[in-house]
């Protein structure tokens, strides 16, 4: 989108119109794009996630033409769509589930980002880009998920924007604000609806500044060795990486038609199919999946000021990730302790989720019963929350800042053709 | 490279235990691992036991549970325990117009301002049994009798959940549970104590099929009414998924087909 332009005018039209509005320049320049030519498929998610995107936008505008945005009317109008609505119980899982396997893609590539230190100068914008995009994601996810109006769906808004109140002085007063009144209800429901149609478009105008900030240095590479000489290092985008893409897309589309078709549920909580009900609590209150890890850092802090700071704070040191990483080598790949770490960062976000997932006091692995009172004893899931916790800070704050000065890299290829012919790894 | 094979086996594994997170949950006793007709990637429902089931529903169950969601009109459509060919739109259908015409719609207001009653069209959604909550837990004992409409979603594990709890009703409560005033002992419900009387009871209804109405095959026939009420298009969708995966299937090995052509010379 800016910077390398290749593209010469060849009609007349076109060259009248490009001293005017070079759009098709735009157009010719963001698939005309040298890139990197040893990209390996962990590469292809941004492309999966466009795709996504436009799915999400599709059906939602579609599903909005439908839904009733009413605490009376909420859940009948989501059964209307799946059982009256022309295609509507294609539409609606296709939305629902479309949620969760963005969310797969973007974790993924943001594990690759960390990976092979894709936010590295000169990235940092993009990358800061990308996180604002993944925030603004999970607003929109958990604004999604209160639409439907069942159990989980009122439960999770009330747990979510009670959080708010944990602020001193004013949390209170930020609560109702956000709510509308003096619980969720009936105005929540319908500014969730509107932000929650407003927010992706916000999104789509990140991912354009995303691409435009992508296309400035170009795109990083599993090596981490920045483009030395553009005739042997890359290839243009289209074909080569637009077929690759494709590629990529379709495969991750039948992950995401096995899910839609054959368990839509499966990634949801049956909670959820009973209608919202103020006066009844569910037994557990869990969120997506997706929310699970930082669930369970909220959980793991003995205080509720404490914990909104751990959750949120795990999210802001992403935003500060290029900083905080003092290697000067980007890719993972040539750093063997940062190899490691990571790997065990790996872990500790699924490790985290998986405590999410669970009640607090629930036990890892019972080692015995108490004498007293008769309840099994062991190792709780509180306390694997808060060790895992300790690690993520661990890894941003202590690990990637310190590694960076007293690990010594293996030696690297001295350019990216020299790693794709092999000869380099010496 | 190692690492690369380490991270995907982690995200699987994320995956799958975001799938298995619903199975830490459930409380009550184990359930009956009962298989059903629509489980599974080509399963549909067994319009016969449809059919039975929505007597079942009928006779029995509709005394206290609504079904509020779901048009009479509903059953003669496609994926319907009574769908005719013959009468794609159900409203034609005979069957479904007898089925309508049985039960007794609270109408109006008329022209003079009066509510009035007339027998059932296919439009109609199921009568309620209660005028409200209030209404249906007075009747009850204080319990609510939850709507059919989607229950057999919003119970892990429903078919087999729903299947185990009418199956396995105990008459006395085992030694040391106290059963409350106006409760039920049956295992399979979180804590024992359900104010739900045992429903079904050898020869509840007489099945028009000739089928023998014992407990086992009259939970079964309404477990299988009820899934196909909470998922009405379960059959259109699956049948759909498999053209869906098929064209994907033929689709990725084009372009992968079209990638290994582009790439031929290209080291990478």
């Amino acid at each position: 989108m800016s910077g390398y332009s290749s593209y010469e005018p060849k009609s007349g039209f076109e060259k009248w119109l490009d001293s005017r509005l070079p759009i098709v320049r735009l157009g010719y320049d963001t698939f005309i794009f040298p890139t990197p030519r040893n990209l390996n498929y962990w590469w292809t998610f941004g492309g999966i996630l466009a795709v996504m995107l436009m799915s999400q936008i599709i059906t939602g505008v579609i599903l909005a033409m439908h839904y009733v945005p009413h605490v009376d009317m909420a859940y009948d109008s989501i059964q209307h769509i799946n059982r009256d609505v022309n295609f509507g119980w294609l539409l609606q899982p296709m939305h629902a589930v479309g949620a969760s396997m963005m969310f797969l893609a973007v974790y993924i590539h943001m594990f690759r980002g960390i990976y092979y230190g894709s936010y590295k100068a000169p990235r940092e914008v993009l990358w800061i880009v990308g996180m604002a995009i993944y925030l603004l994601m999970m607003a929109t996810g958990f604004m999604g998920y209160v639409l439907p109006w069942g159990q989980m769906s009122f439960w999770g808004a009330t747990v979510i924007t009670n959080l708010f109140s944990a602020i001193p002085f004013v949390g209170d007063a930020i609560t109702s604000w956000l709510w509308g009144g003096f619980a969720v209800g009936d105005p929540t429901l319908n500014r969730f609806f509107s932000l929650h149609f407003l927010l992706p478009f916000l999104i789509l105008g990140l991912v354009i500044l995303h691409v435009w900030a992508l296309h400035v240095p170009g795109n990083n590479n599993p090596t981490g060795i920045s483009v030395k000489d553009v005739e042997k290092d890359t290839l243009s985008f289209h074909p080569y990486y637009t077929v690759k893409d494709a590629f990529a897309i379709v495969v991750f589309l039948m992950v995401f038609a096995a899910f839609v078709f054959f368990m839509p549920d499966a990634l949801g909580h049956p909670d959820n199919f009973i209608r919202a009900n103020p006066l009844v609590t569910p037994a557990e209150i869990v969120p997506e999946w997706y929310y699970l890890p930082f669930y369970a850092m909220l959980r793991a802090i003995p205080d509720k000021l404490g914990g909104v700071i751990t959750m949120f704070g795990a999210i802001a040191l992403l935003f500060v990730l290029p900083w905080l990483d003092t290697s000067k080598v980007r890719s993972m790949r040539y750093r063997p302790l940062a190899k490691l770490f990571f790997l065990i960062f790996v872990l500790a976000c699924i490790g985290l989720g998986w405590c999410g997932a669970n009640s607090p006091m629930a036990m890892v692995f019972v080692t015995g019963t108490d004498a007293a009172t008769g309840e099994p004893t062991g190792f709780s899931f509180l306390w694997l929350a808060r060790i895992l916790t300790l690690y993520y800070y661990a890894f941003f704050l202590l690990i990637l800042p310190i590694l960076g000065l007293v690990e010594k890299p293996k030696p690297r290829p001295q350019s990216i053709e020299q790693s794709v012919l092999g000869k380099g790894e010496a | 490279m190692n690492i690369r094979k380490t991270t995907l086996r982690a995200i699987i594994g994320a995956g799958l235990m975001a799938l298995s997170v619903n199975a830490f949950a459930s409380e009550g006793a184990e359930l009956k691992h009962k298989h059903f007709s629509f489980e599974g990637l080509f399963g549909t429902y067994d319009k016969a036991a449809g059919q039975r089931g929505f007597q079942v529903f009928k006779e029995v169950c509709s005394g206290c549970h609504s079904m509020t969601l779901v048009p009479i009109r509903a059953l003669g459509e496609e994926g319907g325990p009574f769908y005719d060919e013959k009468h794609p739109n159900p409203i034609d259908n005979p069957v479904i117009k007898a089925i309508a015409k049985d039960f007794t719609i609270t109408d109006g207001p008329n022209s003079d301002g009066d509510m009035f009653e007339r027998p059932g069209k296919p439009s109609d959604y199921f009568p309620a049994p209660f005028a409200n909550e209030q209404a249906a837990r007075a009747s009850n004992g204080g319990a609510l009798p939850p709507d059919f409409s989607l229950l057999v979603r919003a119970r892990e594990h429903g078919p087999q959940y729903i299947y185990s709890l009418l199956t396995s009703f105990e008459d006395e409560a085992p030694e040391g549970v106290e059963l409350r005033d106006g409760m039920n002992y049956n295992p399979v419900f979180a804590g024992g104590q359900i104010g739900m009387p045992p429903p079904l009871f050898e020869g509840s209804v007489e099945y028009s099929d000739g089928t023998p109405a014992t407990v086992e095959q009259m939970a079964s026939d309404v477990v299988t009414f009820m899934a196909w009420a909470a998922d009405p298009k379960m059959e259109v969708r699956k049948r759909t998924g498999w053209m869906v995966m098929i064209y994907l299937f033929i689709f990725a090995l084009l372009m992968y087909g079209s990638y290994k052509a582009v790439w031929r010379d290209v080291e990478h």
